[in-house]
């Protein structure tokens, strides 16, 4: 499972820019950090009220008073500054954030996500989710292919509760990169090792292939 | 006027059926020192809003799971299986808000706005219960203001008329809960004598608070 999740977040990590404002979620987009390459300055913006999000905080440095979004010890970069929660949301749904990188339990080929319930199972709450897959001017979904059972997570169309309609631009995960256009979804990699067929067959979607399909 | 007063002088402000907001986001920044001495009053019958259920066996999660709530309005509950088992034997209505529609609804309650117009929630289930217009072709739900009868938020420093400071990401709901309700009870780990907090530095007025209580320092 790590060589799937190192997998996903270092693609991503790839789409980042210097200079960029992101918003990592929970899980596999927390990683994509250490896949940033050093000479690439970024700035980490947590929905909890602070832009400059650093490492976290080792044991017996940590501060009560800096958490992240999953309300783990953290650190700040010198040049970060802490607000409250209305300034933050501000921040995203003002189009400030460059990219958000978010999990999710599906997507599909119109750019639908949903990632915050399960009805009758599981209800979390959206917490920020809606608000960044709206507000920031990329999402970028981190997700795994296929569910345990091996049903594919990349569908036709979500029959979750959505978390936002039409907001995905780009998936990533172990097996492909798919970019959303108004054509439909576009398969532009695929992993090392794993064949066309096998992509295709993994994914409920309907993918058209493109033209200039490259291998990650 | 000295706003600074003991546990025990709040008794008087805690009744049943009462909507109560309390600041914080999931470990920071709750005043853990009113709550658990609320969860004694044995009051019944809550509204609470708040950002997030916090964890169960710790401090704001803790006066959930034990508080006698029908009702919650939140962002986020996932974090605390106490909450959601309530939730789902329909011992607590929960109402999930996305958490940047729920602050702005707050806001208009302390700043005197009808609503906003948010496209956050737009094609899901968000909308329901909410008016949807469209402006300019594209469309929005109109949030509409969120008050209570109490505030309960948390600051790093007070004086005695009441002026606020916070620190680092503690801040959170707090100083937008501080505008919202109808009577503000703000506690701070550290009370000084006025005119010792820098006029430039202070976050939330002191117009704003009703009264102070300083941190239990075991509970911070």
């Amino acid at each position: 499972m790590s060589e799937v999740k190192s997998k996903i977040a270092s693609r991503i990590a790839e789409e980042v820019a210097d200079g960029d404002v992101l918003n990592l979620g929970i899980g596999i987009p927390t990683l994509v950090c250490d896949y940033i390459p050093d000479d690439i300055e970024v700035n980490i913006h947590s929905e909890n009220g602070l832009i400059g999000l650093d490492r976290e905080a080792e044991e017996g440095f940590e501060d009560k008073d800096i958490i992240n979004a999953s309300g783990r010890h953290a650190t700040i970069k010198k040049t970060g500054s802490f607000f409250d929660t209305a300034m933050s949301f501000n921040i995203i749904r003002g189009g400030h954030l460059d990219m958000t990188v978010l999990g999710a339990l599906q997507v599909d080929q119109k750019g639908n996500i949903a990632n915050w319930m399960i009805p009758g199972k599981l209800v979390p709450g959206m917490g920020g989710a809606m608000d960044l897959t709206v507000g920031a001017k990329r999402v970028v979904c981190a997700i795994t292919h296929q569910t345990k059972k091996g049903a594919s997570k990349i569908k036709k169309e979500c029959n979750l509760p959505l978390t936002a309609a039409g907001e995905v631009d780009l998936i990533v995960t172990e097996l492909a990169v798919m970019e959303v256009d108004e054509k439909g979804l576009i398969l532009k990699e695929i992993a090392e090792g794993v064949t066309l067929e096998e992509v295709i067959d993994k994914t409920e979607a309907d993918l058209i292939i493109s033209d200039d399909l490259k291998e990650f | 006027m000295n706003k600074v007063v003991e546990l025990n002088d709040l008794d008087g402000l805690f009744k049943d059926d009462l909507t109560i907001m309390i600041g914080g986001f999931l470990n920071c920044g709750t005043a853990e020192t009113i709550l658990n001495y609320v969860n004694q009053l044995g009051i019944k019958n809550l509204t609470i809003i708040v950002n997030d259920a916090g964890f169960n066996q710790k401090s704001k999660g803790s006066f959930l799971a034990n508080a006698d709530i029908d009702k919650m309005i939140i962002s986020h509950i996932g974090t605390n299986p106490d909450i959601g088992k309530k939730m789902n034997s329909g011992e607590i209505e929960v109402e999930l808000v996305p958490q940047g529609n729920l602050i702005e609804q707050i806001r208009c309650e302390g700043a005197g706005l009808g609503g906003v117009l948010t496209p956050i929630g737009i094609g899901t289930q968000a909308e329901e219960g909410n008016k949807v217009m469209e402006v300019d072709g594209k469309k929005y739900i109109l949030a509409t203001p969120l008050g209570a009868d109490i505030a309960i938020i948390k600051a790093w420093q007070a004086d005695e008329s009441g002026n606020l400071i916070y620190r680092y990401s503690a801040r959170n709901f707090n100083p937008i809960m501080a505008m919202a309700a109808d009577t503000v009870i703000a506690e701070a780990e550290e009370v000084v004598k006025n005119g010792e907090l820098e006029n430039n530095n202070i976050e939330t007025s002191n117009i704003f608070v009703d009264y102070i209580i300083e941190s239990d320092k075991e509970l911070l």
